[in-house]
């Protein structure tokens, strides 16, 4: 099968394509590039991407996708129907399942699942200690062998510094970023928000920012003990900002993640305010919603390059779960489906950070950072996974349509200026947008409205 | 809503404006003399049905809604659930939409989850009166605390009002902050440095002043109100000893010596005589706290009658009013509740 992606505008940080230019694509891999005007190959296929950006697929590193264990909430081909239907080609599945992905027969489950289901790319992420408890390593090797890509004991952090410090020199031998959700539990016990103006009038127990501080910085000081490569998820403060900035100026290899959630709501949110209602559960997240000084941090780490990456973590909840008490309900939200449409919206169309700078959050880096083979580039040979994206159309994210099985959302009924209309993956248009088509038809009416 | 106060809900004191305050407390003004008369009821809200739905052991604040709804005339059921429904298997909005399926007029929820009553709020139909959530509000103690202020200062702007104790974890400070301030006083809490964290100082605008010692916050107080130490705040490593919280934030009356002569002493209850508070301040002329417990019936009274008995029902049966429930004439003295007394047995002749 051969695909020409015609008269786009191609963005690919890893080789530093700026420039309008067709994408040639044969089967599964990326050919290389021609110039607008060029001939079509022969028994090519054209998709016309006039006036559209094409770029590297999308890679959302953290997601939770439920199975085994938690099906009622997502599965993994519900999950990966939902990454394409938000521009992702790729996603690295998190691995606090039932049972936790700690061994090699759960991380080759999950490989199978993904491809019983045929339509983003799922990269496990294996458990740094047996059943994510902290107590004994898990088995990294035969995990690695089996296809994860990092290890996490994502939702809580590993909370003793000795046993970090074993991870990181142990999956070091390995070449696995060890991912850390960076929150000491002592600090954050029991808190349902942020701790903060909002904690104090909702009288509710928060979590303070020094909570993930702590840790980040304690994750800044084994990183530069033991030379390993340690990635902080979702960081959501200035402290952990700042640590990561630190570590990046000392050459040491610490990256980090931001979440959509956390350059687009502040915990005003949790007290309604601004159109919300009070003690709405989807405003409920773990790292939690923070107050405005950390939402500017986050920002700021975008746009001088500290946050290497763009991560949803997308966390299913059944609505049963989420009309529970806001303390008793469970932390997280759905965001595989709203992340692309908050980065355009709220960065790139307001000047925090470029397009550029959003395909190397989006792919660029994540590849980098996870060594993906052939991902995260259109370099020739390179997988053909394509993420295209038309910055400029105005849509309304409706909940209800989603594909994720689980409808935890903030973000129902926002409207947002700019989306990935087509997903690619491995040569394949498996997501292609209401109101698209490969013959850009749709596109040129678009064009004519604005 | 025509009950003069536009409120389907009391869920809290921060919604509240100054002017809905004022008439729930004139309200419950003119309902206070029914207590004191040898037939304590009027058919106000005959035929109309409170539940009260208590997640939390509570004696006092059950007793004072279920007295209140029965000297109104209302069918008061006690529902009691040792610990959140969530352990039993049942949700908080099952149990709601089970008992709005018998068509309450209203109910009076307490819970330790922050929030609960807002849930609640959105399905039911019912008038939810919150009876205390978690360490968010407690409107119905705020407003009995403010008509035993007036009841005895005859007035509530420009009083200097000191909070002290656990601040953090109370709801009581929350909405009395809220109360007060939106009528004018001032206040300044005080208590040990775990419980009265910074970001209280900013909970309303004008703000809050926070003090390290009980002594600087009572200092020429018009008002002192003690707030109840929970034992389990020990374990939690908030103070050291409850022998060290009476020495140091315990009121004692070389503290209320500095004081505005004429200071008056509250405390929500229960009390932990001899750590918040001596039995000589608790027991002394000063002391308001029976005062608070009698007015408590009334202020709930005021509740119950402004949002069970005006709105809700009458909109959903499509019945004619029963009261001509201004607010100038239910904020008439109990005068006005005579009236309407019997206005209602006229009524129910026909």
């Amino acid at each position: 099968m051969r695909l020409l992606i015609q008269n786009g505008y191609v963005i690919d940080p890893s080789q530093g394509v700026n420039a309008g230019r067709n994408v040639f694509i044969e089967d599964s891999q990326v050919v290389g590039f021609s110039s607008h005007g060029d001939p079509v190959p022969d028994g090519a296929d054209v998709f016309d991407a006039t006036g559209l950006i094409v770029a590297p697929g999308f890679i959302d590193m953290h997601v939770h996708l439920r199975e085994p264990g938690h099906e009622y909430k997502e599965t993994i081909a519900s999950g990966a129907a939902a990454a394409i239907a938000g521009g992702f080609s790729t996603v690295c599945a998190m691995p606090n399942t039932n049972p936790v992905n700690d061994n090699a027969a759960v991380t080759r489950f999950v490989i199978e699942q993904a491809q019983r289901a045929g339509l983003a790319n799922v990269f496990p992420i294996g458990a740094v200690t047996k059943n994510s408890e902290g107590n004994e390593l898990a088995e990294m090797g035969e995990m690695k062998d089996a296809g994860i890509v990092a290890v996490s004991d994502d939702g809580r952090s590993v909370p003793n510094a000795a046993m970090m410090r074993r991870a990181m020199e142990y999956a070091r031998g390995f070449d696995l970023p060890v991912i850390d959700h960076c929150e000491d539990k002592s600090l954050a016990r029991e808190s349902a928000m942020h701790e903060g103006h909002w904690s104090i009038v909702l009288g509710m127990r928060g979590a303070p920012a020094a909570a993930e501080e702590v840790d980040a910085l304690r994750d800044y000081a084994l990183a530069k003990l033991t030379a390993a490569h340690v990635h902080l998820a979702h960081v959501s403060t200035s402290g952990a900002v700042d640590a990561v900035r630190r570590a990046k100026a000392e050459g040491l290899q610490v990256t980090c993640e931001v979440a959509p959630h956390h350059w687009t709501l502040t915990d005003e949110a949790v007290a309604g305010e601004r159109g919300g209602v009070l003690y709405d559960t989807n405003t409920k997240m773990n790292p939690p919603l923070r107050s405005r000084e950390h939402l500017e941090a986050i920002l700021e780490g975008l746009r001088d390059g500290t946050i290497d990456a763009i991560a949803s973590d997308h966390a299913p909840h059944h609505a049963d779960e989420k009309a529970l008490e806001y303390d008793h309900a469970p932390a997280g939200i759905v965001g595989l489906e709203t992340s692309i449409g908050l980065a355009l919206d709220r960065l790139v169309n307001k000047g925090v950070i470029s397009l550029e700078r959003l395909v190397e959050l989006c792919a660029t880096n994540p590849a980098r950072i996870l060594k993906l083979e052939g991902r995260g580039t259109l370099r020739a040979g390179a997988k053909a996974d394509i993420t295209i994206i038309d910055p400029e159309t105005t849509w309304v994210f409706d909940v209800s349509s989603a594909k994720s099985k689980s409808r935890n959302t903030p973000f129902d009924g926002y409207s947002l200026r700019g989306a990935a209309v087509a997903t690619i993956v491995g040569g394949r248009i498996v997501f292609l947008r209401e109101g698209y088509n490969r013959a850009g038809e749709a596109k040129h009416n678009h064009a004519l409205v604005r | 809503m025509n009950n003069g106060l536009n409120l389907k809900h009391l869920l809290g004191i921060r919604e509240l404006s100054a002017e809905q305050i004022v008439h729930l407390l004139d309200t419950a003004e003119s309902f206070r003399d029914i207590s004191k008369r040898e037939i304590k009821k009027v058919p106000a809200l005959r035929g109309r049905t409170v539940i009260n739905l208590f997640f939390e052991p509570s004696t006092r604040t059950r007793t004072s809604f279920e007295i209140a709804a029965k000297r109104l005339s209302a069918d008061a059921i006690n529902i009691s659930v040792a610990t959140s429904s969530v352990s039993k298997g049942e949700t908080l909005l099952d149990t709601a939409r089970n008992l709005e399926a018998m068509a309450p007029d209203c109910i009076v929820i307490r819970h330790s989850s922050a929030g609960a009553p807002y849930h609640l709020s959105r399905v039911c139909n019912a008038a939810i009166v919150n009876a205390g959530d978690g360490a968010h509000e407690h409107p119905t103690q705020a407003l009995l605390d403010a008509l035993t202020i007036r009841e005895h200062k005859n007035r509530i702007e420009g009083l200097k009002v000191a909070i002290i104790g656990d601040i953090l974890h109370s709801r009581v400070a929350r909405s009395n902050i809220y109360l007060l301030s939106k009528l004018g006083a001032h206040v300044a809490v005080a208590g040990p440095g775990t419980l009265v964290p910074a970001d209280f100082a900013g909970l309303i605008e004008q703000g809050v002043r926070l003090e390290r010692r009980v002594e600087d916050a009572v200092a020429d107080a018009d008002v002192v109100m003690i707030l109840r130490i929970q034992r389990e705040r020990q374990t939690d490593a908030f103070f050291p000893s409850m022998r060290e919280y009476a020495v140091h934030y315990g009121l004692h009356l070389s503290h209320l010596n500095l004081a505005s002569p004429e200071a008056i002493v509250m405390h929500p209850g229960p009390m932990n005589r001899g750590i918040e508070i001596s039995s000589e301040i608790a027991d002394g002329g000063r002391s308001l706290i029976l005062d608070q417990v009698t007015n408590g019936v009334a202020v709930r009274m005021a509740v119950l009658y402004l949002l069970a008995g005006t709105l809700d029902t009458r909109e959903r049966t499509g019945a004619k009013p029963e009261f001509a429930d201004s607010a100038a004439e239910s904020s008439r003295a109990a005068g006005g509740v005579r009236g309407r007394t019997r206005r209602t047995k006229r009524g129910t002749r026909d």
